[in-house]
């Protein structure tokens, strides 16, 4: 019986990786398919970012930064879109850039999404997406002297000095706030370190979980003055913007996979603590 | 001079981007965003240095049958054709170039960055060991901040968001600026050291 044990928790020491996928795969599957929808409160970096674009007066400019690729899709689009739709709930004017080279069918696909489907919104007049530029913090130094001539045409080819949403806006000067939606590098680090200590614009920022403790300093500071970390982040936004999406939707599965990864932990402890007993014996 | 040209350019581009930071006058703007504006040009051309060489390196895995020469063929088809339907019909919503773009590279990325999930999990199994006091306070943390990210933790305890804020806020915040502080210093002492020609690694061969 004994044997029997000590057999058992050496297996559990070594367990094969392919059931604790087989786990995960069924801890992130099953909510989807039937969701708990447990609640959750909004945490001070989230309330600040809704805050920070709720305070902007209507018709205010804006520029909107969608520094990621599909790589990161799963937890930045529900931030992203829940974004565009607070900021066409508020009227303001979006002015769209992409330093991610694959960023610019998205900031497309967000702005039909909502920005046309869900509020009527015009392309030119209300918002522009003026494509990509490669050339990382040049490129957002160089819109601090002026965006037209940093991208004279837009993602559609249309010179941007003719668009009416252009209209007044010539550099950072002219702009209320930027909102960055970022998946790594170039992206919320460099927009502080290049554009805020210099420009001081304010800016908030929507990252993926992994990296949105590197940008806590910078919060504390008042650098940057919301952030919405990973898909948590995006569900608490969706909440106070009013409208659920697949942020909120993933909670339950995070939820679940985040449990059976901590009971795997605790089982591979109990495992390694009874096993070296033994060894040392 | 093959030595002292590099140098020289070297540190009078550094030492102007430095004071355009710190002079923010009217005609020195003005000349730093021209100069900006040839670094974009000048960086956009690393595109086609960079699809020269990866055609270059995989052809030459394709010629010799090298490992794994099958993929490259795969690469290099996937590299012409996004070329030609971007170059050659535009990359616009409703071109074939966005329709690929869409249902090719979208999932397949969002699918590769997804089985992280499955590779942490793996990796949390073995590495939270608890096997001397450091990984304890490692591994106690990370749980903790695991369980109390997710809404699962606040059902648990109603202030546990509040507690991983603490966490987050506090002692966290406090290594990560230490650390972020003392990088900086080294950044700008290697930067320096690059600008006054102390350091010259970047020319190759010293």
């Amino acid at each position: 019986m004994k044997n029997k044990i000590v057999k058992t928790l050496e297996y559990l020491e070594r367990l094969d990786r392919r059931i604790i996928f087989i786990f995960i795969a069924a801890a992130v599957t099953f909510p989807l398919l039937f969701p708990m929808n447990i609640d959750f409160s909004v945490t001070p970096p989230v309330q600040s970012f809704y805050d920070t674009i709720q305070s902007l007066p209507e018709g205010s400019k804006i520029l909107l930064s969608c520094d990621y690729d599909p790589g990161s899709l799963p937890e930045l689009w529900p931030m992203h879109v829940s974004a565009v739709r607070q900021l066409c709930q508020k009227n303001v004017r979006i002015i769209c850039t992409q330093l991610w080279p694959a960023g610019s069918p998205l900031a497309e696909a967000a702005f039909d999404e909502v920005a046309v489907g869900e509020f009527n919104k015009e392309y030119g007049t209300d918002f522009v997406n003026l494509g990509f530029k490669e050339g990382r913090e040049v490129v957002m130094v160089s819109m601090g002297k002026s965006i037209p001539s940093t991208f004279p045409s837009d993602y559609h080819g249309n010179k941007v000095e003719s668009l009416p949403v252009m209209e007044g806006v010539e550099n950072y000067e002219d702009l209320d706030l930027i909102v960055n939606i970022s998946g790594g590098l170039p992206g919320t680090k460099e927009w502080i370190l290049q554009v805020v200590t210099r420009f001081h614009i304010p800016l908030v920022s929507g990252c993926t979980a992994v990296v949105a403790p590197e940008f806590y300093p910078y919060l504390q500071s008042g650098q940057l003055k919301g952030l919405l970390g990973g898909m948590k982040g995006a569900a608490e936004y969706e909440k106070l913007v009013g409208k659920i999406g697949l942020g909120r939707r993933g909670m339950d599965s995070q939820s679940v996979s985040h449990i059976v990864v901590f009971l795997f932990i605790l089982i591979g402890n109990i495992a390694y603590f009874a096993t070296r007993k033994g060894k040392k014996k | 001079m093959r030595r002292e040209v590099p140098i020289i350019i070297c540190f009078l581009a550094g030492f102007f981007f430095i004071s355009d930071f710190f002079i923010p006058q009217e005609g020195w703007t003005e000349v730093a965003h021209r100069v900006n504006q040839w670094a974009i040009i000048v960086i956009s051309f690393a595109y086609v240095l960079g699809v020269a060489n990866v055609v270059r390196v995989n052809s030459q895995v394709i010629r010799k049958r090298g490992n794994d020469w099958k993929y490259k063929i795969v690469l290099l088809c996937g590299l012409a054709l996004m070329l030609t339907l971007g170059i050659g019909f535009g990359i616009q919503k409703g071109t074939a170039f966005n329709w690929v773009f869409m249902n090719a590279i979208y999932p397949l990325q969002a699918t590769m960055f997804s089985l992280l999930a499955f590779y942490i999990a793996s990796a949390a199994f073995r590495a939270f060991r608890i096997r001397n006091w450091e990984a304890a306070l490692l591994a106690v943390t990370a749980v903790l901040v695991m369980i109390g990210r997710v809404p699962v933790g606040e059902m648990i305890w109603k202030d546990f968001p509040n507690f991983i804020e603490w966490i987050m806020n506090v002692p966290q915040l406090a290594a990560k600026r230490a650390i972020m502080i003392g990088a900086a210093l080294g950044a700008i002492s290697t930067g320096l050291k690059v600008l006054i020609g102390l350091e010259r690694t970047y020319m190759g061969g010293e």
